[in-house]
């Protein structure tokens, strides 16, 4: 066990762990932000995605002695007060989810493709998103949406 | 169908009383209207109660709250497949209130509310009128208390948004100060539904009341939800299916910082019975800390001789058999005997895995010696309550069940092995306790869908007409894995799902089965046997209409479909949004696929490219789906967007295999699921012409889509692909 000091959604938190635990169970049962989600525990879904420092990045496989690196690390919980942030707005507006596990994954996805790449084709999307499964099938809707809220963020 | 889905389709409610779980469930006080059905009689009636101590009487599915909250009841577990829209939908449209304005509940098993498994595509058409009339019994109610109150005709008064207005004065009064008057009304039995016309909330693009939760992570899946006092565990099961645990060791295990215990157990899933160690701790990290330090011994007893090649092989064997008749027509065999032209083929389908994005879990606490509470995502709270009174041997009554947003289910959750798991490791270490499988857990213990072989036989006539055929079905039983006793009669309807009712005009028909032994559970899948046996049937009448040298569409249309049907309609419908005739540019082609099944009706066409240096690509998919009425035709385009997606895993990825008695993929890299840049457009388009029969979603979407795309790889390439998976990059 150690005592961590971890800034998640800018706001400092001690956690007393094992340095080995993956960020993502430190996030969900310690910190206790349930959005970000296990699907696979290797790095081959996404559905856990997070930013560090505001790169996507797995939080599955995320040791959480090396998250306590991150000057902020940002979870579905941090991208938005009110549910308003631009990706959130098309996801809505497109009726994207259909179970919605994958969801906060591929939406931190999209949220980190469109701070480096404002204005991505298709091709930039399904080479960003390809990380994030989705099993229902929501894929096409979210290519769509990705470009909707390039649009929405002007 | 499976036993389990057959369930589905006896929707009888059954009307006993069960006060302390209603009550639990509710937690409500004070004045309300509560308006629901009763046995009260012996008949089922609507009913109303206007204070929460007689609501027991019956199952609420409005509670109107005299501040004016409103709850509306959903029986139906919402999977991604949009009942937590579509079905209080079909309430708050009678109703007169705004989905955005009320509370949406998931009922808890409670046997008043009937049968509250979703599944088989027939959440919507299956309450489509029943909720409705509970919703407009309850608006009319209103009305009344409100033209009582201002003594004016009640034919002066409307209802909207929760309101009832006086139309000649325009005066108003919401539903929250009417509710103590109008629980005292004559509830009315056969209230006059509102005309299709006025409908605000049916037959729109509705936006879902749950899509902001789950695009903020505020949705809550099973996973999420915690008691407290709980402690987590991770579960070692037999690695061979039927090994026997001889002993085990964690000493290694007791030394993971987190550890409390470990316990022995079985896993329970139909009639199988598999020894299993769960390591409990006070975090899931530290059980699966413990769990990889665990030493196992396991007695395999010739469990591990089993595999694929050889079981495969055995089929291929077997298909030679004379199988058992399940349907017959004129005279197959002295029609094919003597056609002109004749034609065999023979196809594979694999075994699959559901393999939802939410692993199976469960969280389980006794709250005394013979009663647990249990929080999880399952298709079905009733489904919940069966399994663990019978697996238990504690009374139904005494297990509350919550059901949560299901992060997939498939069929998968059709199945709470998983629950029964948690609830005896929750019994022995006495603590309420969170199960989380990991994925490789979910990829490899099964059940799976099963995979069926198809010996197809046509004779055809020198016009192109067909005078024989024959659909013969080789496979293993998803009941005969599960069940005690097999049920030849239900396995062979099963395991043929579709083979022998489709609307084709096929003078001389033979249809068989011919069953197998199979050692692991299997289980339904989305869409069930159709989603195999579609494969052979469409692409076997391709080859048909390839045969008699015509057009795959128009050999459908205009010689196995002379007579006015549905299908026929569907098909009409797919040549003209597909622009069919329009020519395609070189190295493209495009097929076509429809099936009917017990969930419905839809077809595809798909348009693919050959790539330079080889390969195919798929350029574009239509999806026409029949349902007669619709309730939210954007929900319905998303099922056939994810229908398309999961049938294209289905048909390309490679599926689960077997070998030395265990299954041999793990986790997404080795069973992977298609990804974001191998999807195409895929273009919907909903015949809701009002028909009498309201047809299903959420499964038809499926069987057509992988021979659709076989089809159009035949037509661009000429090589006709008879086995899936295959690869798009090796055709």
């Amino acid at each position: 066990m150690a005592s961590i000091n971890l800034t998640i959604n800018n706001k400092t938190y001690t956690v007393d762990v094992d340095p080995q635990m993956p960020l993502l169970w430190v996030l969900r049962d310690v910190v206790g932000l349930k959005g970000t989600k296990f699907g696979c525990g290797m790095s081959l879904c996404g559905a856990c995605t997070v930013h560090f420092d505001g790169v996507a990045m797995r939080s599955c496989t995320l040791p959480v002695a090396a998250a306590a690196g991150a000057k902020n690390i940002t979870t579905i919980e941090g991208i938005s007060e009110n549910i308003d942030h631009a990706v959130q707005k098309a996801w809505i507006e497109l009726q994207v989810p259909q179970c919605g596990y994958c969801q906060s994954g591929q939406i931190m996805s999209a949220v980190a493709l469109l701070k480096t790449n404002p204005r991505p084709t298709d091709a930039d999307i399904d080479s960003a998103m390809m990380g994030n499964l989705c099993r229902c099938g929501t894929y096409t809707r979210i290519r769509k949406a990705i470009h909707r809220a390039a649009e929405i963020m002007g | 169908m499976p036993k389990i889905l057959n369930k589905i389709f006896d929707n009888e409610p059954k009307l006993t009383v069960d006060r302390r779980n209603f009550l639990r469930m509710t937690s409500l006080s004070g004045v309300a209207l509560v308006l629901g059905f009763s046995s009260k009689g012996g008949k089922k009636e609507l009913y109303a109660v206007g204070n929460m101590a007689d609501s027991f009487k019956l199952s609420p599915y409005i509670i109107i709250e005299n501040s004016g909250k409103i709850t509306l009841m959903n029986p139906k577990p919402d999977m991604g497949q949009g009942t937590f829209q579509s079905v209080p939908g079909l309430i708050a449209e009678e109703l007169e209130v705004s989905l955005d304005k009320v509370t949406i509940l998931q009922t808890s098993g409670e046997k008043e509310f009937g049968m509250q498994v979703s599944g088989g595509s027939y959440s919507v058409r299956g309450n489509y009128f029943e909720l409705r009339k509970v919703g407009a019994s309850a608006r009319e109610m209103l009305c009344t208390a409100a033209s009582n109150q201002w003594k004016v005709p009640v034919g002066e008064c409307y209802a909207e948004n929760a309101k009832v207005f006086h139309r000649p004065s325009g005066k108003s009064i919401g539903y929250g100060d009417l509710v103590e008057t109008a629980s005292k009304l004559p509830v009315p039995q056969s209230p006059k539904l509102k005309d299709p016309k006025d409908f605000k909330i049916l037959g729109k693009n509705y936006q879902r009341p749950d899509v902001p939760l789950k695009v903020s992570g505020k949705a809550v899946y099973g996973i999420d939800v915690e008691v407290p006092g709980m402690v987590f565990a991770s579960v070692e099961h037999n690695p061979v299916f039927g090994s026997k645990l001889v002993s085990f060791d964690d000493t290694e295990t007791k030394k993971v910082a987190g550890v409390q215990q470990t316990v022995k157990f079985q896993r329970v899933i139909g009639k199988n019975k598999y020894d299993a160690v769960a390591v409990v701790a006070d975090s899931y990290w530290a059980a699966h800390k413990g769990r990889l330090a665990l030493k196992t011994k396991w007695d395999n007893a010739g469990n591990d001789k089993f595999n694929s090649k050889d079981y495969e092989q055995s089929l291929r064997d077997l298909s030679k058999k004379e199988g058992l008749v399940v349907h017959t027509q004129g005279d197959f065999d002295k029609s094919f005997a003597t056609a002109p032209v004749k034609l065999e083929a023979f196809y594979e389908t694999p075994f699959v895995s559901h393999s939802p994005m939410e692993p199976m879990n469960c969280l389980v606490s006794w709250t005394a010696a013979d009663a647990i509470e249990v929080w999880v995502s399952a298709q079905g709270p009733d489904l919940v309550k069966d399994e663990l009174a019978h697996t238990l041997s504690i009374p139904r009554d005494n297990i509350k069940v919550n059901i949560f947003f299901n992060g997939g289910a498939f069929g998968r959750r059709l199945y709470p092995d998983f629950a029964t798991e948690a609830a005896h490791i929750s019994k022995a270490v006495g603590k309420p306790v969170k199960l989380i499988w990991t994925r490789e857990d979910d990829t490899q213990l099964g059940p799976f869908r099963p995979l069926t072989f198809s010996a197809m036989k046509a004779g055809i006539a020198k016009d192109g007409s067909p005078v024989a055929f024959q659909h013969k079905v080789i496979s293993p039983s998803i009941d005969a894995t599960m069940e005690e006793k097999r049920n030849e009669t239900g396995e062979s309807s099963n395991m043929t799902e579709g083979i022998s009712s489709q609307q084709y005009e096929l003078p001389n028909m033979k249809n068989e089965y011919v069953f197998s032994e199979f050692p692991i559970p299997l289980a339904a899948w989305r869409s069930v046997t159709s989603s195999t046996v579609a494969f052979a049937h469409e692409c076997f009448i391709d080859e048909m209409a390839v045969k008699a040298g015509k057009d795959p569409m128009a050999y459908r249309l205009d010689v196995l479909l002379k007579k006015d049907s549905d299908t026929k309609k569907l098909l009409k419908k797919l040549k003209e949004v597909s622009k069919w005739d329009r020519p395609l540019p070189k190295g493209w082609g495009r097929g076509v696929a429809q099936y009917e099944f017990f969930a419905g009706l839809s077809g595809h066409v798909v348009e693919v490219s050959t790539l330079k240096g080889g390969g195919i690509k798929i350029e574009k998919v239509y999806a026409v789906i029949d349902l007669g009425t619709v309730v939210n035709p954007d929900m319905v385009a998303l099922q056939m967007e994810g229908g398309a997606t999961m049938a294209l895993t289905a048909a390309i990825k490679n599926g689960i295999t077997f070998k030395g008695g265990q299954t041999e993929q793990t986790n997404f890299h080795n069973n992977p699921i298609v990804r974001i840049n191998e999807m195409p457009e895929i273009e919907t388009h909903i015949i809701a012409d009002g028909g009498a029969t309201i047809k299903g979603v959420g499964e038809p979407g499926i069987p057509p889509f992988a021979p659709a795309l076989a089809n159009a790889i035949f037509n661009a390439t000429g090589k006709r692909i008879r086995r899936m998976p295959f690869d798009l990059n090796k055709v």
